[in-house]
């Protein structure tokens, strides 16, 4: 007998793996519990951050007099201000409003391909899956800028005590406040976008096997779906580190 | 580019392509936007402190709760599956508030020991 035969045979007992008793396939399930996983990584990476920033002296003066040093945890919104284009003007926050744009904007093209999916509506699938792809490029276009900017750092730097001026961040020096700061950024971001960029590569393959009909094919786009849940998973922790690194 | 691919594959497709039903997805995606919006509009109006912190928490937690239940489609999954994905996200909240406080308490030691 050969395997092909006993493959294609359903099995239908309860103790046969006819039972379902979440009543998802075995892709999706799989994906579920990687994506819990993966959310005890993040979570454990804000979470240090939480506990280096507490493990710190704030900054408690007046937010207009505030000024980059290793002796207090600095403002987000005075590290992060710069825009592509506009040098030297003080926009807090606004290219990172940008991306957290963008990245919602792929997590709904990503679900109305999946929508499409549903329908067996290829050319759909296509179009959506080409939007999702186009604005997960622009996202990691994005943080590659602020990582340049945040590695070469602002024009006035900061003044240390000896009277010599440091500027930018690597993993042991930092503009910005304390060395972890810098770490920090590097690690959480650096994680979410190498997640992004897997979650690309993933998105190119399932675009060309929708291409090729290779899903049409087979009579359903669960593939689609499952790329589609990493997807989501991505946008959710890029809220998360929204909120936790960029606006607390 | 679809003009010149050939249509061999097409050949299964049997009967209309139903409707797109998209009115939930964009609902869902105003609602995340909305709340993004009112993060910064906080970010810009108050002033740092725990009230505006506790603030952003609870409005990324909606954020978090659309995302999942709609765009992951878990609000309609099998309660089983719900629970075994959310309970064991309770273990990330407990080591958040030990490891918060095991910060706080390491931070005022080394202030105490140098003053």
């Amino acid at each position: 007998m050969s395997t092909s035969t006993t493959l294609e045979a359903p099995k239908t007992g309860t103790w046969d793996g006819g039972n379902e008793p979440l009543k998802a396939s075995y892709g999706k399930l799989m994906m579920w519990f990687f994506l819990l996983s993966d959310a005890f990584t993040f979570g454990a990476l804000l979470i240090v951050y939480g506990l280096s920033r507490h493990s710190h002296l704030p900054y408690t003066g007046s937010p207009d007099d505030f000024t980059f040093s290793t002796e207090w945890w600095p403002i987000p919104e005075k590290v992060f201000n710069a825009f592509p284009g506009f040098h030297g003007v003080d926009l807090p926050l606004a290219f990172v409003a940008l991306m957290t744009m963008i990245l919602i904007l792929s997590s709904v093209t990503m679900v109305l391909a999946v929508e499409a999916g549903h329908r067996m509506d290829k050319n759909d699938v296509q179009k959506w899956l080409m939007w999702t792809i186009l604005f997960g490029g622009i996202f990691l276009g994005c943080q590659a800028w602020e990582w340049a900017h945040f590695i070469s750092g602002t024009d006035e730097g900061m003044l240390l005590a000896d009277g010599t001026r440091i500027f930018g961040a690597n993993l042991t020096m930092n503009q910005y406040g304390p060395p972890l700061f810098a770490d920090l950024f590097f690690f959480i971001t650096g994680f979410h976008g190498t997640h992004v960029f897997s979650g690309v590569v993933l998105l190119v393959m399932v675009f060309i096997n929708t291409v090729n009909g290779v899903y049409h094919k087979r009579g359903h786009y669960e593939m689609v779906e499952k790329v589609g849940l990493y997807w989501h998973f991505v946008d959710l922790v890029w809220v998360f580190v929204f909120t936790f690194f960029y606006l607390i | 580019m679809a003009a010149h691919s050939d249509h061999s594959n097409d050949l299964h497709q049997t009967g209309e392509i139903p409707k797109a039903q998209t009115k939930v997805i964009w609902k869902t995606f105003f609602i995340l936007v909305a709340l993004t919006a009112v993060e910064f509009l906080f970010a810009f109006t108050m002033d740092a402190g725990t009230l505006r912190n506790a603030i952003f928490i609870i409005l990324t937690i909606f954020k978090a709760f659309y995302i999942v239940a709609e765009f992951m489609h878990l609000k309609h999954e099998s309660k089983a599956l719900i629970w075994s994905i959310l309970i064991p996200m309770a273990l990330v909240i407990w080591l958040m508030v030990a490891l918060i406080s095991e910060g706080s308490y390491y931070f005022d030691s080394i202030r105490n020991y140098f003053n």
